[in-house]
This record gives C-alpha cells, structure tokens and sequence, in this order.
C-alpha cells in the first residue's frame, strides 16, 4: 500500500530515465544517505567505525567492481585481491614520489595504474572463456602479489614489501579520526556506486550484459567485443584499485603485498555470490554478510562456548561455519540477498492488505 | 648437460605429482561439471586421516582402507547435501558452493586431527638412485620415480575401470550427455557418487605422495593450486591431459627457475605455470586435449 507506484505519472524523459524512478525509493535512498553521513558518526563508536563500518564500505567497492566484471560482463575473475594490491601500491608510490600530490588524485591514479593492468590481464578473456578465464586470472594474482614483494622500488625497499601509508589530508584537513576517514569513503563509495548504478543503465552496461548472456549473438548484433570486455576489466580493475587504496589508507595502515592474496580475492567473490549476481545493492548485502559473519562468529563462540573448546578447535569450528553457511545461502537463494531484497519489495507494495 | 637433464627428470617427476590432483579435478569435471575446488583440501583431509589413523597404532594397509572409507563417505555425504540441492545451478555457483566445501573439509580434518605438522613414512628414501648417478652423473630421486610409478598404475587403473567396467561405461555416458544418460536408465546420483569417491580415492593417493614428501600440513591444500595450470593446459575434460599438463608443467617450472630465475630475483614458480598456461591458451583456447567449442547463436 505505502510503497507502490500508483499516481506517479512520468511526463518528460529525464522523468522516465531516473535511477530511482518510484518516489518512495527516491526518499529511502535519500534517508539511508542522510542516515549514513549524518548519524553514523555520532550513533556508533569508534570501534564499530573502525573494525565494522569502514571495511563494509571499501569491502562493497571492491565487490562492486567485481560485480561489474562478473555480474555484467560475465568474465569471472579470481584476481580482485591482486589488482586491489596493485591500487595500494601505486597511490602509496604517487604520493610518495611526487611532492604535494593531492590524496583524492592519487587514488585516482591508483584507479588508473590498476585499470591498466586489468587491461594487460583481461586481454587473455578475449580469446578464452569461463573456467579457464578464471584460472588465468589467477596467473594475475600470483604474478602481481609476487611482483610487489621481489621488486623493492614497489614498497621504497622496505623489509619483506611492508609499506605504511601515508596521512590522509585534504585542503589543510587531516583525517585522522576513525569519523573523518569514515565519512571520507563513504563519499567515494557513493560517488563511485552512483556511477557503476549509472554506467550500467546506459549503453555501456548493457553491451557488458548482452557479451555476458551470449557474446557470439552481442557480436553479430554489432557490439565490439573487444572494447567492451576490456572496459569491463578496465572500469571493474578501477574500482577494485580504489577499494585497494583506501584498505591501505584508511583502514589498516600498514600493510604488505601477502596481505592480497587470493583468500581475499575469494572473499570477494563469496561476497557478490552471496550478495547477488549482476546487483548493485547486492555489493552491498553481500560486503555487510561477509564483514559481519566472522565478527558475530567470533563473538558468539567466545560468548557461549569459550569455557568448553580450546581457542584452536574454535577457530576449526568457525572454518566449518563459514563453509556451512556459504552452501546453505548457495542451496535456500542462489540468486544471492539482492534477490529476497527483491521479493520483498514485490510483497511490500501489497502490504498489509492480502491483494 | 648433465645438470639440464637432471633438472628436466626432476621437473617431470614433480609434475607427475601435480598429475595426481589434477585427475582428481578432471574425473569430477567430466561426470558432473562442477569444478570442484575442494580438491586441494580433498588431498589434505585423506593424508591427515591416514597418518591419523596410523597414530592411533592403525596397521599401513587398515589406515589405508579407514581413510579411503571416510572419503568415500565425504563424497556421498557432499553428493547428497551440496550438489544435489544445486542441480541446474550456474556453474559459478557449484563452483563456489566447492570453496565453501574447502572450509568446511579444512576446518573437520584439523578440527578432528589436530593442526600440527606430521611426517608421513612410505619406507621409500627420498635420495638419488646410486647406480644412474654413478654411470650418468645425473640425480634421480627414488622417491620421484616410485611416486611416478603410482601415476602410471593409478592412470592405467582408471583407463581399465572407464573402458571395461559396467558403471566404467556409465560413467563416460554421464560425462557425455547428463539428459541422455538419465533417459536411458543411469542413475545419475549413483554415478556421481562414485565419481566423487574414485576421486577421494585419487586425493589419498595424491595425499600419501605429496604428504611423505613434504609433511603432512595445511600446506598441502596449496597444491590444488598448483593442479590449476595443469588443468587448463590440459584440458578440464581429458585424463591424458592431466598427464601431459603435468609433466609440461612440472619440467618448465623447474628449468624456468633454474634458467631464468637468477635474472628476476627468484621465486618465480609461483606464477610461472600460470603465465605459462595462459600463454598456451591464446593459441588453443580450450587447452591440449579439451573438447573443442563451438558457438551456435
């Protein structure tokens, strides 16, 4: 009854080509931003900043990037980790290197630098399909995690490729509270979701989704192949080097080329999987699940079992759960949360009424 | 040239050991279509079962046919909970409900076993074969050519059992055609059970091999990793071609470290096989013995 679409006529195009064309999901978007920038920082403490809120959001950017790849275009990879580390290292190097380099260019850049190695690596997709994709994408995260440790220039030749990023700052603003650095990706993260919600409304996202469904018939239907599975490792490789450069940055500091490797890439993937194929919001769902599964976990296991098992058998325990879970959400929605997010939109707009 | 030779043997020698977790990925791969990742812990799982059980004071042959038994039962206990609810699901999606199956296998054998390292005795030295050394002055490792030894047997058993053995020819039905198999009356949950515990039955012996190698440990699960090249250099379908794979892989990887390493800083055998793979694909997409593809729109 509240949230359906009856009397919201659209009398012009631009109201017809809205991303959010029903009012009352206008509104929604409009309160969970409000509600995000405004709230958060205040109703949440720092620990719930640090460890839950700011790993959700750069973790959703990364599965968001390899949802692009994956759940639009179709190419599956297993080497999101990798470009995440490639990310890392060249905003690390950008600011490094260049003096007065504004923090927001060079995560751009870090974009940029990943983009380009996407490229490199997606090049293989246009001559090999499926599994055996995404087994050469895994020849991208073994060569680059291993790149990133051999070569020192990478890491300033620091011991074993540890690097320590630098300090956010911004126009004179240093962001060192765990508030600022959260407000600080939650606007990339939106700025940069907005675009992926747009990109794949528009002409872009739907040649990635005819290649995905079948690219032989995309090809006869005059869709460059080429252009667009490489846009898709470009602008998925992109977002998944931001993603990589604010783990650097704004959440833990320090970190080394062994950090990426492929258990995150996997993480990843288990995230759009659980999430939702081919779904923005999904990203999202699926980051938060991931996140919070091993947090709650953990909690639970040292809540109510810590005075019967040994720490080692309770680690076990939470392998088996993790495992456990991801089968069981595979077999009860393999269409992921983004899908029960679905339906239940379709009974809200009935609600409370049986009709 | 002697040394050349001593490395290639090696190299070919160790990729009949990748061989081994390679097949293990192919025989499921062909029956049912799922490329399972939970091989790697497959392979772990057995060889923490079998010196398990041999801890326990287990006699060799009964630890043996213990820890066959409980993959066996893994693999109808995996068939009836996780791959029959994914019937007609995406591939991905198999293939993602297999890591989830590695966790889980992780977290059981060392919930169970305990997580510390153990050595694996088979009563073969790992040392070079005194009499070719002497007269060739090249190092072949005893243990090597006993594990390549096994491959061959191993091979030549499952060539016997596909081509000679009724559910042998069910079996290559399956792999053929489901839909056509289920029509003419095979029982296709039957048939992939036993595909998964012919497939346990690779990962133990695949688990014996490489645990009297290099410990019984959690690295082990590492080694699936290694199988991937092979595989795809292979073919996901062909048995022979985990074969070829492996000792195409195993022999490179060696020389290109030994040849090429010293230029690089090292270490390259960790992404070495799969640059080598993806290499190799551009030119035949579909791997060495895969089937070849075609499109139809």
């Amino acid at each position: 009854m509240f949230y359906r679409e009856a009397g919201q006529f659209k009398t012009s195009y631009a109201a017809d080509q809205q991303i959010f064309p029903i009012t009352q999901d206008r509104v929604g978007v409009l309160l969970i931003l409000a509600f995000a920038f405004l709230a958060v920082p205040v109703l949440f403490n720092e620990y719930w900043l640090k460890a839950i809120l700011i790993p959700f959001l750069i973790f959703s950017l990364a599965a968001l990037g390899l949802n692009i790849l994956t759940g639009y275009a179709g190419q599956l990879s297993l080497g999101s980790a990798a470009f995440m580390a490639v990310g890392a290292f060249a905003s690390y190097n950008f600011m490094l290197r260049i003096d007065g380099m504004p923090i927001l260019v060079a995560f751009a850049l870090g974009g940029l630098s990943a983009a380009l190695v996407g490229i490199a690596f997606g090049l293989p997709s246009l001559r090999i399909k499926g599994f055996y994709l995404a087994v050469a994408t895994l020849a991208a995260q073994f060569f680059i995690v291993w790149a990133l440790t051999k070569f020192e220039w990478f890491s300033n030749y620091s011991s074993s490729g540890v690097i320590t990023a630098q300090e956010i700052e911004i126009l004179g603003y240093r962001f060192v509270s765990p508030e600022a650095k959260y407000l600080l990706v939650l606007a990339i993260v939106v700025l940069l979701a907005l675009a992926a919600k747009n990109m794949v409304r528009s002409s872009v996202g739907r040649a990635w989704m005819a290649v995905r469904d079948m690219d032989v018939a995309a090809e006869v239907i005059g869709i460059r192949i080429m252009h667009t599975k490489l846009l898709a490792f470009a602008v998925s490789s992109f977002y998944c080097g931001v993603a990589g450069a604010l783990y650097a940055f704004a959440y833990i500091g320090t970190v080394e080329p062994e950090g990426f490797n492929l258990d995150l890439s996997f993480k990843i993937l288990f995230m759009i999987i659980i999430g939702g194929v081919g779904s923005i919001v999904g990203a999202f769902l699926g980051a938060a699940f991931i996140v919070l599964l091993p947090i709650a976990l953990d909690v639970m296991v040292q809540e109510w079992l810590s005075g019967f098992l040994s720490p080692s058998i309770s680690s076990n325990l939470q392998l088996i759960v993790f495992g456990g879970l991801i089968i069981f959400f595979l077999i009860v929605e393999p269409h992921g949360l983004a899908r029960l997010w679905q339906i239940a939109k379709e009974k809200l707009r009935l609600w409370p009424f049986p009709h | 040239m002697g040394f050349f030779f001593e490395v290639l043997i090696g190299g070919l020698l160790s990729g009949v050991m990748y061989s081994f977790v390679a097949l293990g990925f192919v025989l499921i791969y062909k029956a049912s279509g799922v490329f399972n990742f939970a091989q790697g812990a497959m392979v772990f799982a057995a060889a923490l079962t079998f010196v398990g059980f041999q801890e326990l004071g287990v006699p060799f042959w009964l630890a043996l046919l213990l820890a066959f038994a409980v993959m066996v039962v893994l693999g109808i206990l995996t068939e009836r909970i996780v791959l029959r609810p994914l019937v007609n699901q995406p591939p991905i999606t198999l293939f993602m409900a297999t890591i989830g199956l590695t966790y889980v296998i992780e977290g059981l054998a060392q919930g169970v076993w305990g997580a510390n390292v153990r050595g694996l005795e088979l009563g073969i030295q790992d040392e070079p074969i005194q009499w070719l050394l002497e007269a060739t002055d090249i190092g072949v490792s005893k243990f090597d050519l006993f594990g390549a030894g096994v491959a061959a047997l191993l091979v030549t058993l499952l060539a016997l059992f596909f081509q000679y053995t009724r559910i042998g020819r069910a079996l290559r039905a399956v792999a053929d055609d489901h839909q056509a198999a289920l029509s003419i009356g095979i029982p296709l949950q039957n048939i992939w059970r036993i595909v998964w515990a012919v497939a346990g039955f690779v990962a133990l012996v695949a688990g014996l091999i490489w645990g009297a190698r290099n410990g019984v440990q959690f690295a082990l699960t590492f080694t699936a990793l290694k199988a991937l090249p092979v595989l795809i250099l292979g073919g996901f379908t062909s048995i022979p071609g985990a074969i070829v794979g492996g000792l195409i892989i195993g022999s490179t990887e060696k020389l290109a470290e030994v040849y090429l390493g010293g230029y690089v800083g090292g270490g390259i055998d960790s992404w070495f096989p799969y640059v080598m793979a993806l290499a190799f694909l551009l030119i035949r997409p579909e791997g060495l013995f895969g089937e070849k593809h075609i499109d139809r729109v």
